[in-house]
């Protein structure tokens, strides 16, 4: 059974009510900007990782929140191990579902990688040296 | 040296538990093997022939005395005392256990040092010129730069998975010493008619299987956009580089596929969303970094003239080893690590102490690796020169081929690498030995000569005035051999190039006949001794040069003992 983390915490997972939208699921060929229009409505995005190394989906999370406003749940999902959690928060992503075997609770130490990052990213809108500086 | 601050550290520290808790995890079975290859190459961990092999990061080949004795000790109590300096001017050990590595980085972390992303499908070294900061025609300290980009690059969330490895160089002089149109992306420090600094942008260059001259793309682009730009062009190379075939998933092929208009166009429309972004550069940031690096506190000298100095062997040596500096009465050294019967790139332990020995007292305790694989000592007194030579004589570093035929480059090929079709190190080696008269090569004059021991191509074969391939035929090492390469434009008008291949392979044993014979056509066809190999070839093309090596080929025994292995 594949384990959802979300807001950094172990969860199950829950089926969203009609109302709520649907949910919008994006493949790493996918252009979010074709998807843009929707966005308001759905009760979340998925965004596929169909391979360990894959890392089109960093990016496509990035302009999901940074360039189409995206505010709803960003979930990763496919091969995604808790080596790759901080990245994918720190490119815009809050909900994580990850791969079959990886131990979800130990999964979360991850976040906690590394206690800063050199890039700006949705979380940190500035880079290190903006801030460095200020 | 760039000198660390607590964030910095803290990275490096974080980066030591966390790659320690992924070794730990595989050896616990909780990660596949694919997963943990996956992690540990993006650490500079391979599991290569015989043993893993570890590579430790050199940030544009700067190295500390202090940073140099740690490798020494390192390479001691880990590996076999000897280490491995790359063309990527990194350091590689051999032998390292994988349930040691952890503590071999915490060992690191402890001098500022770090293995992080030398391998794997991530952002590499970034280079550059190994005269930054000394050379006369520089424009720009190029470190300042390249920090920068090493900041920027380092665990790019958005860019830890891309699609293959990505190699960004820069070169901050006039003459192009950091090869930067064989990268991914290479960057030329220009100044505009306002006196503005920007960097010209090339990309999709590399070597490889498939190398490629890069492209410009923006022939001016101003210093504060650097890093916004670069994250357009890794954007784009992120979302539609190829996936599907590790063989097609250099930016370089993307380039072509899209065409280099199509491919500029694109970044063009992404950086338009990113430019004047927050990762728009700003001056208190570069002077920031620019203060965070050592400088020599120089002393107040004049140029001597040592042309007179009466030493056997001191003259060939000032004339190929010592290069000119922008300060007044200082030189730059550089120590060959080219020793004929030693592996190009190859130091010992006890060398490594002799060197950091050496640059303490006479270069302000700091070196830097060349890409072609040798130490410099950036900052020495033009009065210490002789001594200098003595001492590196004595240590078997003063070889006086710099420039020169026998300075090879190569990679560690078949001996070690689990790549390599065939060997490389025999190969330089066997080349050396047959020139091994000082006052020959001298007068063949300046010829860069690289082995690569598989198409892979680490000793930057494509860019060797002569370039070296092992093939793999039938089980049987044959090596290929290419003239015409260029890895740049060093000197105004020759402009980086690839060689040309000049025919079917050769058995190892010939190799050296070969070059032997590319060496006395040139002889016979220069116009005067200040015309080279290199322009010799680009005159009067590669056909006399096919004609003279295969002339008589058939009746060679190696060629009947080839015939014979192919039928």
């Amino acid at each position: 059974m594949p384990t959802l983390i979300k807001g950094r915490r172990v969860v199950s997972e829950t089926t969203p009510s009609p109302e709520q939208g649907e949910v919008l699921r994006l493949e790493p060929t996918d252009d979010p900007a074709a998807a843009a229009e929707r966005l308001a409505r759905v009760a979340r995005v998925e965004v596929h990782f169909p391979k360990f190394g894959d890392g089109r989906g960093f990016s496509i999370g990035r302009l999901l929140r940074e360039r189409y406003g995206y505010q709803g749940e960003l979930r990763a999902v496919g091969h995604i191990t808790r080596d790759h959690l901080f990245f994918l928060e720190s490119c815009g992503f809050d909900a994580f579902e990850l791969r079959d075997g990886e131990d979800p609770h130990a999964a979360l130490a991850a976040f906690a990688d590394f206690s800063d990052s050199y890039q700006a990213s949705p979380k940190r809108p500035l880079p290190l040296f903006r801030r460095r500086l200020a | 040296m760039y000198l660390y601050d607590e964030i910095d550290q803290r990275l490096v520290d974080e980066r030591v538990r966390q790659f320690r808790g992924q070794t730990e995890r595989f050896l616990a079975g909780q990660l596949s093997e694919e997963e943990f290859r996956a992690l540990r190459l993006r650490n500079g961990l391979y599991i290569q022939r015989y043993a893993p092999m570890l590579r430790i990061a050199i940030p544009y080949g700067l190295l500390s005395t202090r940073q140099l004795r740690k490798l020494s000790d390192i390479a001691r109590r880990y590996d076999r005392s000897y280490g491995h300096f790359s063309t990527r001017q990194n350091l590689q050990l051999n032998w390292p256990k994988l349930e040691q590595v952890p503590e071999i980085l915490a060992e690191l972390a402890t001098v500022q040092m770090h293995a992080i992303q030398t391998s794997g499908n991530s952002f590499r070294n970034v280079t550059t010129d190994h005269f930054a900061g000394v050379a006369r025609d520089e424009l720009v300290d190029s470190y300042v730069w390249c920090e920068i980009i090493r900041q920027w690059s380092t665990f790019h969330p958005e860019f830890s998975f891309l699609p293959r490895k990505f190699k960004i160089a820069l070169n901050g002089a006039k003459a192009d010493r950091a090869a930067v149109a064989v990268h991914d992306i290479g960057l030329h420090a220009v100044r505009d008619e306002a006196g503005e600094l920007g960097f010209r942008v090339l990309v999709g260059g590399g070597l490889g299987r498939t190398p490629i001259i890069g492209v410009c793309i923006r022939e001016f682009l101003p210093w504060p956009h650097l890093l916004t730009y670069l994250e357009a062009i890794l954007r784009v190379y992120n979302r539609y580089g190829r996936r599907d075939n590790i063989h097609k998933a250099r930016i370089k092929i993307l380039v072509k596929e899209r065409g280099a208009d199509k491919f500029r166009d694109e970044v063009e429309a992404e950086w338009a969303h990113l430019k004047d972004g927050p990762a728009t550069l700003i001056r208190e940031e570069i002077d920031r970094v620019a203060a965070r690096f050592t400088r020599p506190a120089y002393q107040p000298l004049s140029d001597i003239d040592l042309g007179g100095v009466n030493v056997p062997g001191f003259a060939n040596w000032l004339k190929r080893n010592v290069y000119p500096h922008k300060v007044p009465g200082y030189a730059a050294v550089t120590l060959s690590l080219k020793k004929t019967g030693v592996p190009p790139g190859d130091v010992t332990s006890e060398q490594m102490d002799a060197i950091a020995d050496l640059a303490d007292r006479y270069s302000y305790g700091e070196l830097r690796v060349s890409h072609e694989q040798n130490l410099v000592l950036a900052d020495v007194r033009q009065a210490d020169l002789v001594a200098v030579w003595r001492e590196a004589r004595a240590l078997g570093l003063a070889t006086p081929n710099l420039g020169l035929l026998t300075n090879i480059i190569s990679c560690p090929g078949g001996d070690f690498c689990a790549l390599a079709n065939a060997k490389s190190i025999p190969v330089a080696e066997a080349i050396q030995r047959r020139f091994d008269d000082l006052d020959y090569l001298h007068d063949i004059g300046e010829l860069d000569l690289n082995i690569s021991g598989c198409m892979n191509a680490c000793g930057h074969h494509h860019v060797g005035h002569i370039g070296i391939l092992g093939v793999d035929k039938n089980g049987e090492e044959w090596y290929q051999i290419e003239i015409g390469g260029n890895q740049g434009e060093i000197r105004p008008g020759l402009k980086a190039a690839l060689g040309k291949v000049i025919g079917p392979s050769f058995a190892r044993a010939e190799v050296p006949e070969v070059i032997e014979r590319l060496i006395d056509c040139y002889l016979a066809h220069r116009d005067s001794d200040a015309e080279r190999f290199i322009d010799v070839v680009n005159r009067i093309g590669i056909a006399p040069f096919k004609e003279h090596v295969y002339a008589n080929a058939d009746q060679r025994p190696s060629r009947r003992q080839r015939d014979h292995a192919l039928a």
